[in-house]
């Protein structure tokens, strides 16, 4: 398999009233085809700004590239011209958003919002165009697509405007779909069916998926890579076995402990106390430092390197320096018998 | 859709028969008789006349005559016009009063949603803040002033147009400009704000994800979703022009339906008064009906049915 | 490397005060503070402020200043050209225009002010009685301002002071008749949407009394709107008073409002423009004042339209 996205030191940073956010401090990370790469992390941790950078869609200016590359077929993103990255978004690379309610024109039907993008992308008819929306409306699971394509979003359920969301999605067969959240809306038995068909149509199409999201269940589900973001930065990544079985950052640990599981019987679950740091002032050290259980004086001012733990796994922290005590995950970070898609 | 224009006519026929009883009795608590204010009649003279317009009756019949001739169009005579009907002056200004609020109505849609959309595509530039220092003195330079500004500059200083009347096309201008003023500088607020709001909104991303160009996103996606807060404007444009035409149609000296409700205000002719303020409601209620119709046609996801759309 | 120079003693425990981790980080501003920090940022409004402010003044020290009054006629010198003796000139009875603006800016401002401050008390009662009870109070109380509403403003105004005697009093309760129903719906609004939030459903579970939620919650949150209503209310009311007194029912003399002397002006404007440029100066120049404080404080307290 071939590497299609390769994103280096990357850092944006949004000029707000308060000052300077750095939102994204340095993210590394790489995806290949086929592959599903799952960004984890809490709210503000700077994993949807990653994600919609990718399509340079986060808005330019207030934010703006700090520094790093994004290289996408061997071109860097970065530098393209907004001419260009049209070119490029929904043909190469393309979208599915948190909320399928307001993800949607309003006032457009299903079928002319499908059709958009081949006519532009794929030089297509208005008659061809319409009919490969009805075959992609099918391929998603819609029922009676030649009625459904001339409907607006309002006569869709959720469930039913997500799947035409990622129809839209995938209508010039991208080689990367980022899907930011695309489950958080939904109702928990919609959630399912909407990952299951993601991952049909990954092995349909071949398509690279990088999933973004803070539900660890929805990553064992679908992912086949995870990289957990805190503060802007990615603290730890690996396959998604090792991320649940073998996590060596306590924050990772913690993100475990906080996950609810089938047959979690007598332990509570367990919050990770205080809240992200503040990054219009990032800290020096360790951004997960004011919360860590194990945190030790040096985590304080001096960010930790990655540390190879397998071929795989990457890890920043410092307790996997030698000089550092030996730490045990805590028990409640230990999962049994979640089934990953791996 | 049948059934909504029903039970709107029904409401419109209600509201109306409000407003005539309403301004019945505000005209009955006026002070003075309608021929008060002319020179002394003879009590002869004055019963006689009275009789002549009904005014003998009891109030409870006057009342009813005036229900009934009401909603057949029929506001009788003029007090201060002898020999000339309400229904007559109505029909005689009311086109003059038309064509000139069609115009306003035209050159404040469009320029406004046009400002509007600028304000809003150059965001926080020079574009913005250049729309929004017309539309703020828009707001604050209230049509009569306008009106007097625009006749001495283009009709006194340079003599450009037609001070005031209405005969031709060039007549018309000034006025249609100073009514459109103020609506004007609301829809150009309005739409800023409601196009502001669409170019933040997740389908405006949706849309520049599928890759598509500044422009389509801005006026296929944006224009007709943001457009919509205008629509329902148009319900207070037509307010606004109308009683804008008050004022408007009394500077530039046009026979419009507008200048005469205010001479009828002055002159205390009560009927006029009252069969204009009757007519001004059947339009606006008409109005607000034929926005409320379009809103349908413009977003989809208001039904026209019986159970009601926008109102 | 920085691994390098790092002592054994580094990788002693941190102990992270417990405190310190709750706390939130960054420094969150109250809303008011937060609000009043972009206002001030806001140029244009805070002029308008200073505007206000100084016509305020003037309206008081305008006429002692200029040694005239605003009623004392001298029509040996009636349609006097701006000079040292009349600031503004005189208008056609010979009356000093210069005293007159800003007596004239005192009934304006003082019809402005009252009418919005009638609108406020009567639009808060009604609307937040219709918004806190709901259900059929509710709807009748709201029917009856959609009927009232549904008739134009300036239409019911202009029958209102055809049929009531002139005066500076009958101006403004004919302009609240129905003025008020603006102000009702957005504070039923406010309370209505207040109501079913999330944050008051959270306090009250939390056990927060009734009158902690009304002055925590309630008040501040619904505050923004009715303010940004009130401020924008005042420069409606001076523009409908001097449109009626271009139909000559505005206030009656001796009292002298801006509307009024516009509308005595604009007779003779084409030979003594000066007449109509003061008052309809100050005119445009309140209205603008008031809109654009209005606008900034639209802008300070909703930050999600930046």
């Amino acid at each position: 398999m071939s590497k299609i996205l390769e994103v280096k030191d990357l850092s944006i940073a949004f000029e707000t009233y308060g000052g300077e956010v750095q939102a994204v401090r340095g993210v590394e990370f790489d995806l290949h085809e086929q592959e599903t790469l799952a960004i984890v992390g809490e709210s503000g941790s700077g994993k949807s700004v990653t994600a919609q950078s990718l399509m340079r869609l986060t808005p330019m200016p207030p934010g703006k590239f700090t520094s790093g590359s994004i290289m996408f077929n061997g071109e860097n993103l970065v530098d393209k011209s907004d001419k260009q990255m049209e070119e490029i978004r929904g043909r190469d690379i393309s979208m599915i958003f948190q909320d399928p309610m307001t993800s949607l024109n309003p006032t457009m039907t299903v079928g002319k919002q499908i059709a958009e993008g081949l006519i532009k992308h794929q030089n297509m008819s208005k008659k061809a165009a319409h009919n490969r929306g009805v075959e992609l409306l099918k391929l998603v699971g819609i029922p009676n697509p030649e009625t459904r394509i001339n409907q607006y979003p309002h006569q869709y359920s959720g469930g039913m405007r997500q799947r035409a969301m990622i129809a839209i999605a995938l209508a010039c067969d991208p080689k990367l779909l980022i899907a930011d959240e695309p489950t958080t809306a939904l109702d928990v038995t919609i959630q399912a069916q909407i990952l299951d068909l993601m991952r049909e149509i990954q092995k349909k199409t071949g398509t690279a998926i990088i999933l973004i999201t803070h539900d660890l269940g929805v990553v064992a589900n679908a992912a086949s890579r995870v990289a957990v973001m805190y503060g802007g930065k990615i603290v730890e990544t690996g396959n998604v076995d090792e991320i649940f079985y073998q996590p060596k950052h306590p924050y990772t640990w913690g993100l475990l402990s906080s996950m609810p599981s089938l047959d979690s019987k007598e332990e509570e679950l367990e919050a990770i106390p205080g809240s992200p740091p503040d990054l219009k002032d990032p800290p020096k050290g360790c951004p997960f430092v004011t919360r860590c259980p194990y945190a030790m004086k040096v985590c304080e001012n001096h960010m930790p390197e990655y540390t190879d733990v397998s071929a795989t796994q990457k890890t920043a922290c410092w307790l996997l320096d030698e000089r550092a005590p030996d730490v045990e995950p805590p028990q409640s970070a230990r999962v049994e018998g979640v089934k990953t898609h791996a | 859709m049948a059934r909504y224009l029903l039970k709107r006519l029904v409401y419109i026929v209600v509201s109306l028969f409000l407003i005539v009883t309403i301004t019945f009795f505000l005209m009955q608590a006026a002070p003075g008789g309608p021929f008060a204010s002319e020179k002394k009649l003879t009590p002869a003279i004055e019963a006689q006349m009275n009789e002549a317009y009904g005014l003998d009756e009891p109030l409870h019949v006057q009342y009813m005559n005036y229900v009934v001739n009401a909603f057949s169009f029929d506001f009788g005579p003029s007090f201060k016009y002898v020999g000339q009907d309400v229904t007559d002056i109505i029909a005689r200004s009311f086109p003059y009063s038309l064509i000139l609020g069609l115009e306003a109505i035209f050159i404040a849609l469009s320029i406004g949603v046009l400002l509007g959309v600028v304000a809003a595509v150059k965001h926080n530039k020079f574009g913005d803040y250049t729309a929004m220092v017309i539309a703020v003195l828009g707001i604050s330079v209230p049509s009569f002033i306008m009106a007097t500004i625009l006749q001495y500059i283009f009709a006194i200083k340079l003599g450009a147009l037609p001070v005031g009347r209405f005969d031709t096309f060039w007549h018309s201008i000034l006025p249609a400009v100073a009514l459109a003023t103020t609506p004007l500088a609301f829809i150009a607020r309005l739409m800023r704000s409601s196009m502001l709001e669409v170019l933040n909104s997740d389908y405006i991303k949706t849309a520049k994800s599928k890759g598509m160009s500044q422009k389509v996103v801005t006026y296929k996606h944006g224009l007709r979703n943001a457009i919509l807060p205008v629509v329902s404007y148009l319900g207070p444009l037509v307010v606004s022009i109308l009683t804008g035409s008050f004022i408007i149609e009394s500077i530039f000296g046009i026979p419009g339906l507008g200048s005469e409700f205010v001479q009828s205000v002055t002159n205390r002719d009560y009927t006029v008064i009252m069969g204009t303020t009757v007519f001004f409601s059947v339009l606006l209620l008409i109005s607000i009906l034929i926005v409320d119709l379009l809103y349908g046609l413009v977003d989809p996801r208001i039904k026209v049915t019986g159970k009601g759309g926008k109102s | 490397m920085a691994q390098t120079q790092l002592k054994d003693s580094d990788f002693e425990p941190l102990y992270v005060d417990e405190n310190e981790a709750e706390k939130i980080a960054g420094e969150s501003n109250s809303y008011w503070k937060d609000a009043w920090r972009r206002f001030k940022k806001n140029k244009l409004a805070l002029s308008g402020v200073v505007v206000i402010i100084l016509l305020g003044i003037m309206s008081f020290i305008g006429g002692p200043i200029s040694g005239h009054n605003y009623f004392e006629n001298d029509l040996l010198s009636a349609n006097k050209q701006p000079s040292a003796e009349h600031w503004f000139g005189t208008d056609n009875l010979g009356r000093d225009i210069f005293a007159r603006t800003w007596y004239g800016a005192k009934i304006s401002l003082f019809i402005g002010l009252m009418a919005a401050l009638i609108d406020l008390i009567v639009g808060i009662i009604w609307g937040s009685i219709a918004g806190f009870f709901g259900g059929k109070v509710d709807e009748y109380m709201m029917r009856v301002a959609d009927i009232l509403y549904g008739v134009p403003y300036l239409l019911v105004v202009i029958l209102l002071m055809v049929i009531l005697p002139q005066g500076l009093w009958t101006l403004i309760i004919a302009m609240t008749i129905t003025g008020w129903i603006n102000m009702a719906r957005i504070v039923r609004g406010q309370v209505m949407q207040l109501k079913s939030e999330e944050y008051v459903l959270a306090s009250q579970s939390l056990g927060a009394s009734n009158v902690r939620l009304l002055f925590k919650h309630l008040v501040p949150n619904t505050m923004g709107p009715i303010l940004v209503t009130l401020t924008l209310t005042i420069p409606t009311a001076i523009f409908t008073e001097a449109f009626l007194s271009f139909l000559g029912l505005g206030v009656p003399a001796p009292l002298a409002s801006w509307g009024t002397m516009s509308s005595d002006a604009l007779a003779s404007f084409q030979y003594f423009p000066f007449q109509l440029f003061f008052p309809a100066f100050f005119i445009c120049l309140t209205m603008l004042a008031f809109n654009v404080i209005g606008d900034g404080m639209r802008d300070a307290l909703d930050p999600k339209e930046r």
